[in-house]
């Protein structure tokens, strides 16, 4: 508890787009509740603290820590360890934390793909092609920027985590949830769910929440949404051939996106108990394809251009798999060198 | 997911290892392995660990016994051969201890392992691995009981032939019904076709059509000629099976074989079925005289009245009205406890030979084109003639393993070609007198009485030649070959090559699997071999069952073979049918998949996938639920379900995932630290 006698809370941005933070923001007025009965003692988005101010914090004096995005550098890995000895309760808040998220599938390929595609791409204008170096000497020094790590991994990779909320971002109304909760938690009117448990979403899939008339499912043929000329408004969207991750994520979000006649592209992540979401997802997409010979088959799931995008696109760093060969090699690399030092 | 998981703490498992004579032990070093496990796996929860020379042996499984009730095992892994021979005898022997069967787990170190390797050292470890993974995963065993259902005391017998038939009558004569499906207009099959039977030359005709007449008269047998099985679902004791009654165009009720339509109608067709293209049948016809059932059916592709809209003269002149031109194929649901398969075989399309002529050469014949000609009912009432009808041939040979035996065509042997091939040279000498050569790569006449055969041909006069014919040709190079079809051979117990003129050449062509046996195979959940033939359980001591739980096969379906051994197989499936349906209802493995409503969004992806119609969508609800009597654990939706909410007993991810983990416990060095509690 801080002087004033509020719990404090903490929110964090690693490796992420920001749109978590946003969502926060987004859950209007309750923002205010926030503000009532938390004392924000560190969020760098909307406070000014400094990480030392963290560090000079006593262990375990953060109430609730809402930590969004993935590891992807040292410094990520650093505030992780840091929040988590600071945290009571410290949450992957998000698809990144939780799943890995977008930046996630850059485990399919190893840094120098990534600096080239980010450096040396034909949109960039950087004919010395320079590359992000994690040490610099200038005349006034040593300069020390994070080091980028060649597998992205998820807060639970790195640290213990509490609670997991998932999302891309997290739904508000599902924030203003769990706010609340924790609030009336703390006023002790209501009990924490089990450390471990996914808060914030349901425990079946999206499929739950959609309105969708749907039948047994024979598809000839996937197909992006964008090449359907008409789309059927009521009939499920896998039955028409749409690629939709509903069937293999989490429920909670409320369906939104089938709602409104796009495909759920699976943010809200695996299904309870569910270990590696894309292996899933990829089997139910073919199983429910109506063909016999290996060509028909082939021809339907041709519609399915980039499979691993498709099925892990929010989940890759947290698959059985998490990350390629390559990438993984690279990162035992930097492991054992640690280890050496 | 971790390893460490705190389970083992409370199982006590026994761990056994087999020699399994020197089949595991020749390779693998199985003392080495039960060490090893009392050593490095009794953190794991492994109190015990044996080898012994035979594990199924009785004195094996007492040892299994012993420690169960002395040590209190709560599981038990036997490291030996394939669940598929020995899982049942180790369940046994663990339920005798008064342990629960399911919480036995076989793991299999010498297919997996020692029969497969050659390596000494590294086979070991392998074994150590698969046996961990056994470890592992048994931990997360649960207890099962098998569940049980009735069998319905009726059977399907797929094929009339003399397989078929000889199944369907021992049914019926125990007293139980039987459906038997044709989709011949008559029963009889290929033996229906043949003029005497090696070797003992019994009219084919004289023996079968007794056995033809019983089947279209027994009370216990219904007959459906005509008619194909269409669609097959449920499981062993409940098949639910449909079959489409073609439409024949004639009552059955009404007809009476008297055969005025076939005599009056005009339209004469080349029957190319059973009278192998060499005679003519009309276009409503029975195939035979004695066929069963005696009615004909209207082949419509060639109805003049269907194809012109005009004709009737079968109608007109039917004494009893029972021709029907609208009559409509008609579908049959049939329940049925247990299915034989006696779906028989085609012969090779001799064709195919180039190098022998057949199709060009007019006087080159298959071995069932012979069978017809020699045939007393055949199109030549028995006259051994040439394509022209008349002319007697003065010389004729015949070619073993048109086919057979040969990388080009099919590997195997034909089984029947041999006796087959002597019993037409014999029928020549007999009717013709003529001078008969048999080429042969090899003479095999290894059952009851066909060497006796052989010898009585040899002594009868027919010249046998050792060789494999290269060569059947019409073009003459030395004098007498004119006119002639001239067999180039080497004659390897001559040593040199031969041209030999001939009138007449018969090739006893290869007996293949039927033209749709995968389809059949398919729809009836069961599996062929490469060549084509349907797999039977174990080719030597399960020889008519099949990896389908009550269906079985019978004949020349499962591979060639002769008229007493297709007999034998019809007789022994009908056996194992009448045994299962005494036993009145049967104990379904269980394992079984489930659906966690719970996580179910009613998503429908596993509700087209059931190959046993096991999977009901409750619409209400929005939920699916698997019938645990129809599932037979196949684990196809376990795999579909996106959201995990199937989940298969004995196949678990939680035990899949211990089982992955447990074979890699030694690799990554997990047994080498104290585990942490």
């Amino acid at each position: 508890m801080s002087a004033n006698g509020k719990p404090r809370f903490a929110m964090y941005w690693a490796a992420g787009c920001g749109g978590c933070e946003i969502a926060v923001l987004n859950i209007h007025e309750k923002i205010l509740d926030v503000d009532a009965n938390f004392e924000v003692v560190f969020w760098p988005v909307a406070v000014d603290t400094k990480y030392k101010d963290v560090e000079a914090m006593p262990d375990g004096s953060i109430t609730l820590t809402l930590f969004n995005g993935g590891i992807r550098n040292s410094e990520n890995e650093e505030l992780a360890h840091l929040l988590r000895r600071k945290s009571q309760i410290l949450v992957a808040f998000g698809a990144c934390a939780c799943e890995g998220g977008i930046p996630g599938l850059a485990n399919l390929s190893t840094p120098q793909a990534v600096f080239e595609a980010a450096y040396d791409s034909v949109s960039t204008d950087n004919p010395d092609s320079i590359r992000p170096q994690s040490v610099w000497n200038v005349p006034e020094g040593e300069l020390h920027i994070p080091e980028f790590y060649p597998v992205l991994k998820t807060l639970d990779q790195v640290v213990p985590v509490d609670y997991f909320m998932p999302g891309c971002p997290p739904e508000s109304h599902q924030i203003a949830a769990v706010v609340d909760l924790v609030i009336q938690a703390l006023q002790g009117k209501a009990e924490l769910p089990p450390p471990g448990s996914v808060i914030g979403a349901g425990s079946s899939t999206v499929c739950d929440e959609c309105p969708r008339a749907r039948n047994v499912k024979l598809i000839r043929q996937y197909r992006r949404i964008q090449h359907l000329s008409r789309v059927d408004p009521t009939l499920c969207l896998l039955e028409q051939g749409i690629p939709c991750n509903g069937p293999a994520t989490r429920d909670g979000c409320g369906a939104l996106c089938p709602k409104v006649g796009a495909q759920c592209i699976g943010c809200y992540g695996p299904a309870q108990g569910t270990l590696d979401y894309g292996a899933r997802l990829l089997s139910a997409l073919a199983s429910v394809v109506d063909g016999k010979e290996p060509e028909e088959i082939e021809q339907a799931l041709a519609g399915i251009p980039d499979p691993a995008g498709q099925v892990y696109r929010f989940s890759l760093a947290n698959s059985l798999l998490g990350a390629s060969k390559e990438a993984w090699e690279q990162e035992e690399e930097i492991h054992e060198a640690a280890h050496h030092d | 997911m971790t390893a460490h998981n705190g389970h083992s703490e409370q199982e006590r498992i026994g761990v056994y290892v087999c020699h399994c004579g020197s089949n595991i032990a020749g390779t693998i070093d199985v003392e080495d392995v039960a060490r090893w496990a009392a050593d490095k796996l009794n953190r794991r929860g492994v109190v015990i660990a044996r080898d012994y020379k035979f594990m199924c042996s009785s004195l094996g499984q007492e040892l299994i016994e012993k420690d169960i009730r002395e040590l209190g095992l709560t599981r038990v892994v036997v490291a030996a051969c394939s669940p598929h021979l020995h899982e049942q005898t180790f369940r046994v022997a663990c339920r005798r201890a008064g342990l629960n069967p399911y919480l036995c787990e076989l793991v299999s170190i010498r297919e997996q392992a020692s029969w497969v390797h050659t390596d000494k050292k590294a086979a070991t470890e392998k074994a150590k691995a698969i046996l961990s993974g056994g470890v592992e995963r048994v931990i997360h065993h649960q207890p099962l009981e098998p569940l049980h259902v009735p069998i319905h005391p009726a059977t399907l017998v797929v094929g009339g032939g003399i397989a078929g038939i000889q199944a369907a009558l021992e049914i019926a004569d125990a007293g139980f019904h039987v459906y038997l499906v044709e989709r011949e207009p008559s029963i009889g099959g290929h033996m229906a076709q043949f003029d005497k039977t090696f070797p003992t030359m019994d009219c084919a005709a004289c023996i079968l059509t007794p056995r033809m007449v019983s089947v279209g008269t027994h009370p216990n047998i219904t007959l459906l000629t005509w008619s194909e099985v269409v669609d097959v679902q449920g499981y062993v004791g409940n098949f639910t099976v449909t079959v489409n009654k073609k439409a024949r165009y004639v009552k059955e009720e009404l007809c009476t074989g008297c055969g005025i339509c076939q005599e009056k109608c005009p339209k004469k067709v080349l029957d190319e079925t059973f009278e192998a293209g060499l005679g003519y049948r009309k276009a409503v016809y029975t195939p035979f005289p004695q066929a069963v059932p005696k009615f004909p059916v209207i082949d419509r592709p060639n109805c003049t009245f269907f194809q012109k809209g005009t004709c009737r003269a079968c109608e007109k002149l039917c004494p009893t009205g029972a021709i029907d031109f609208n009559q409509q194929d008609e579908r049959l649901t049939l329940q049925v406890g247990n299915i034989i398969l006696a779906t028989g075989f085609d012969i090779l399309d001799a064709r195919r030979i180039a190098q022998y002529g057949y199709g060009r050469l007019a006087n080159v014949f298959t071995s069932l084109e012979f069978e017809r000609l020699s045939n007393a009912a055949g199109p030549t009432n028995g006259q051994i003639v040439l394509r022209d009808g008349v002319t007697q041939p003065k010389t004729v040979g015949i070619i073993h393993c048109a086919g057979s035996r040969d990388r080009n065509f099919n590997n195997y042997c034909s089984a029947i070609c041999c006796m087959q091939s002597l019993k037409f040279a014999h029928l020549v000498r007999e009717r013709t007198g003529a001078t008969v050569y048999n080429f042969y790569i090899d003479i095999r006449t290894t059952a009851k009485a066909y060497d006796e055969f052989y010898q009585r041909v040899l002594d009868e006069g027919a010249i046998l030649i050792r060789g494999r014919v290269a060569e059947v040709t019409d073009a003459a190079r030395l004098p007498g070959e004119d006119g002639k079809l001239i067999i180039q051979v080497e004659d390897t117990l001559a040593g040199k090559q031969r041209r030999i003129p001939v009138d007449m050449v018969v090739l006893s062509v290869a007996l293949e699997p039927r033209h749709d046996a995968k389809e059949v195979a398919k729809q009836f959940g069961i599996s062929c071999s490469s060549d084509g033939w349907i797999i039977e359980k174990h080719p030597k001591l399960d020889p008519v069952a099949t990896m389908t739980e009550g269906v079985f096969v019978a004949g020349c379906a499962q591979g060639p073979k002769d008229i007493p051994t297709s007999v034998a197989q019809g007789a022994a499936s009908s056996a194992r049918v009448l045994a299962r349906i005494q036993q009145k209802e049967i104990a379904l493995e269980p394992v079984r998949a489930s659906v966690d409503e719970s996580k179910c969004s009613g998503c429908r992806i596993c509700n087209g996938l059931c190959p046993f119609n096991a999977i009901l969508f409750h619409e209400d609800r929005m939920v699916t639920e698997i019938n645990p009597a129809l599932c037979q654990g196949c684990g196809t939706c376990v795999a579909a379900c996106p959201a995990g909410a199937i989940s298969g007993t004995v196949f678990s991810n939680e035990q899949v995932l211990a089982q992955i983990e447990g074979l890699l416990l030694q690799p990554l060095g997990a047994l080498e630290e104290p585990v942490p509690v």
